[in-house]
């Protein structure tokens, strides 16, 4: 082919025969039957004759009247299976789930207006969190294009901020081509969510398929190849630091590069954060672990980057909730920051060492190097840093007190999901309280069993998700970990998951309220609950009855006051394997999570409980 | 803050104005003048963009995204000592048969036209840089200015070098 981009099938070559570890991949196995001679046949065919060729087997998605035309063909695809949602939002975070657990591109698909604009919050998160997604919407047909006409809605423009690209289609003779670029631009690079809007006229013409296509991508070249200088000077800094902290992010899993960071880890002696999107990306149980950073990190972790003279971030981005005040963050580190990505480099942080590349190979070139300058400089003594690091293990290790008022506490029934179902199983969480007391409190030892919707904190994304993560891996348990907030806000996926024979189970940590507004109320707004109480929990209505609801799904419904009763419920729960099981575990509403560093606030004013401040070593 | 002139080449394809001008409002990048228009290759359209960088937004991240727009081919920062700028000015000003020849003073002074009269006004056509064009507003002021038309800036590489050319190569190889 005379394109520097790689064919579907030349992708699909290179990404199987890394079988050890998933990284985001875009083209699985080709479809061997559908090259040759062009074939005649309609848009619509067209899109799914594409679709079945770039490897996708599964679609998430509602029809409407602009996209009934390729639904019709889509009925008689014997290799991609539609799972119909009740909501497009829920079709988007399942596609997002698919994605995040098995590493292939995720598949959403919604008609034109209304249709699309609901998949404007998946495609943002998606956007955020780097996700592999191909969105595909109807669109009104061309010639009614810009007119008003019915359902009709600019998805292409409204969804330009939150998308890596996006296509709009009216010529059904780009259709093969342009399915083909949407998951190559996906899948490679930094990856993420790309719309392709295809006019209904389109769909509904004649026109030719044929397969492998060309792609068309002058501007599209990521750099996957880090600099050998670069990776020299990032060794040179790991072999002579004294307190260096590997910050691991979210990339790291999307390149499939955890196997090669752990090499990493062992030879370099440093100590190493996760972030919320890296969970699992270094087992837990890693003696040089120290768990998540940030705004509810571990003390260690804190403190680590804090008093680190080197931090080696790869596939991170400095955010926010990581760094706290960013003019305050780890004031004496040098900083080697390696993504796949130009642009997330010097960004937020002034970085001494820049390296662009693919992770995988960034770490798998570091690794050597490292080993290279410890034969010539001799290995860096650490002894110093781990003393000061065990220092913080052990005054201010993870832990939580018991609830005030005597309910369960909800530490207690994740720490027991995590200790129950264990380390095989996928968890997913909604965004508030379940989810840092999720990151925090299970005990993960793989990567991409831990899903959750971090840059943009969607609520609402466990259940939809949870059920895309059981269609990517149907062979192992999924557990979503969901807020009583949260789950109201997409659990009409759960009738997907009966119907559809996708048994999910659902942690319900119900207290009742919008936990984490409630917590900042607590702290910072001198207690006053301005909207934020829920009524789902002990001593209310309990409108609507999570039990009954499970039950009117079709659903198991179990409701856990008690801490004696936790444990059986989750056997319980894990159990059961022909229907999806939601857990209604009523909670205390007071608990809260920290460690915290509130909002705008140095990481050194972290604060390990309400009111206790670590003290830090004044020798510093 | 200082100005920075940078010259986009981007596929000649729709929409593409919109997605890089879109970029740079929601990364809250100034724009301080924008001029689009074709190359002399179809495939490739150039945009000529100044803009206006802040101390804790650097022009690094501004092309860093630009180069991350799937339609962006190439981008180059056009520096005044090694390049030329220019911008199009129309201007229209009062000139009745009083203060005709004053105006007309002003115009040849800059090297500037007049391309359309009428008995009481004139328009001006000026081709130069920022302040050319500011001293010549300046001047025509005292006459009554009634209506200013000013272009984006152009701006091209000094020397034989062509910035289009290994773009294309790669537009065509695609």
């Amino acid at each position: 082919m005379a394109t520097p981009h790689p064919s579907p099938a030349q992708v699909a070559a290179r990404t199987d025969a890394r079988p050890a570890e998933v990284r985001t991949r875009g083209l699985v196995a080709g479809d061997a039957a559908a090259g040759g001679a062009p074939q005649e046949m309609t848009g619509a065919e067209s899109i799914v004759r594409s679709l079945e060729s770039v490897g996708v087997d599964t679609v998430f998605g509602i029809p409407g009247g602009a996209i009934l035309p390729l639904y019709d063909p889509l009925m008689d695809s014997t290799k991609v299976r539609h799972v119909l949602v009740r909501h497009e939002q829920g079709g988007g975070h399942a596609a997002s789930g698919y994605a995040h657990a098995s590493g292939k591109v995720g598949v959403t698909m919604a008609t034109s207006g209304p249709g699309a604009t609901n998949l404007v919050t998946p495609l943002a998160d998606a956007n955020m969190d780097s996700i592999p997604m191909v969105a595909i919407t109807g669109q009104v047909g061309a010639s009614m294009i810009g007119t008003d006409a019915f359902q009709e809605a600019d998805i292409v423009g409204i969804t330009m901020p939150i998308t890596k690209h996006s296509f709009l289609v009216t010529d059904p003779d780009e259709i093969p081509r342009t399915i083909a670029e949407a998951f190559h631009i996906a899948s490679t690079g930094r990856p993420g969510p790309v719309l392709v809007d295809i006019a209904k006229s389109a769909m509904q013409a004649r026109t030719t398929f044929s397969w492998p296509q060309e792609m068309r991508l002058p501007g599209y070249r990521p750099v996957t190849r880090p600099h050998a200088k670069q990776v020299r000077e990032a060794a040179k800094l790991l072999a002579t630091a004294r307190r260096p902290v590997l910050y691991v992010g979210g990339g790291v899993v999307r390149a499939g590069a955890c196997e090669a960071l752990r090499r990493l880890v062992d030879v370099t002696g440093a100590a190493v954060v996760t972030t919320l999107m890296a969970r699992g990306a270094v087992p837990d149980s890693h003696p040089q672990h120290l768990g998540m950073p940030g705004m509810h990190g571990t003390v260690p972790a804190v403190a680590a980057l804090q008093k680190a003279d080197l931090i080696v971030a790869l596939g991170a981005r400095f955010d926010d909730r990581v760094t706290g005040k960013l003019s305050s963050f780890a004031p004496h580190a040098a900083v080697v920051h390696a993504d796949i990505d130009p642009a997330e480099i010097g960004k937020n942080r002034a970085v001494d060492v820049p390296i662009v590349g693919d992770l995988r190979e960034v770490i798998g070139d570091l690794v050597p190097a490292v080993e290279a300058e410890h034969a010539a400089v001799g290995r860096p003594d650490l002894a110093a840093w781990w003393h000061q690091i065990d220092g913080w293990r052990e005054t201010y290790p993870l832990g939580y007190t018991a609830t005030a008022d005597g309910l369960l506490a909800p530490q207690h029934v994740i720490t027991r999901l995590g200790e129950l179902a264990g380390p095989e199983a996928v968890y997913v969480a909604g965004v508030g309280q379940h989810q840092m007391w999720a990151a925090q409190f299970i005990r993960y030892e793989h990567p991409r069993t831990w899903i959750n919707s971090g840059g943009l904190g969607t609520m609402g994304y466990a259940v939809p998700a949870a059920m895309g993560a059981k269609v990517g891996r149907p062979d192992a348990t999924v557990w979503a970990i969901d807020g009583d907030g949260c789950f109201q806000m997409t659990n009409q996926e759960l009738a997907t998951c009966v119907i559809n024979d996708i048994p999910i189970k659902v942690a319900l940590i119900n207290n009742s309220s919008l936990g984490m507004v409630r917590q900042w109320q607590t702290l910072f707004y001198e207690e006053r609950y301005s909207n934020t109480d829920l009524h789902t929990g002990h001593g209310t209505q309990r409108v609507p009855d999570f039990v009954k609801l499970a039950d009117a799904y079709g659903a198991v419904g179990i409701r856990v006051e008690r801490e004696s009763d936790v444990d059986d419920a989750i056997k319980r729960a894990n159990e059961i394997d022909d229907r999806p099981v939601v857990v209604d575990f009523t909670v205390s509403r007071d608990a809260m999570v920290w460690p915290m560093v509130a909002a705008g606030v140095s990481n050194d004013d972290i604060q390990y409980a309400r009111g206790i401040s670590p003290a830090w070593d004044r020798e510093e | 803050m200082s100005r920075h002139t940078l010259s986009v080449l981007v596929e000649n394809r729709p929409g593409v104005l919109t997605r890089v001008a879109g970029l740079f409002a929601r990364r809250a990048f100034n724009i301080h003048s924008l001029a689009v228009g074709p190359t002399e290759h179809e495939e490739i359209s150039r945009i000529t963009v100044v803009v206006d960088v802040v101390e804790d937004l650097p022009l690094e991240q501004v092309t860093k995204q630009l180069n991350k727009l799937v339609h962006v081919i190439k981008i180059v920062e056009l520096t005044p000592e090694e390049s030329v700028h220019r911008q199009l000015l129309l201007v229209k000003v009062r000139a009745d048969a009083q203060t005709r020849s004053g105006v007309l003073e002003v115009v040849n002074l800059f090297r500037a036209h007049v391309v359309d009269v009428v008995p009481d006004t004139v328009v001006v056509e000026a081709v130069g840089t920022d302040a050319k064009l500011d001293a010549l507003v300046a001047a025509l002021e005292p006459y009554g200015v009634r209506e200013i038309v000013k272009s984006g800036t152009l701006a091209v590489g000094r020397g034989s070098r062509s910035i289009t050319d290994r773009a294309l190569e790669r537009v065509r190889s695609a």
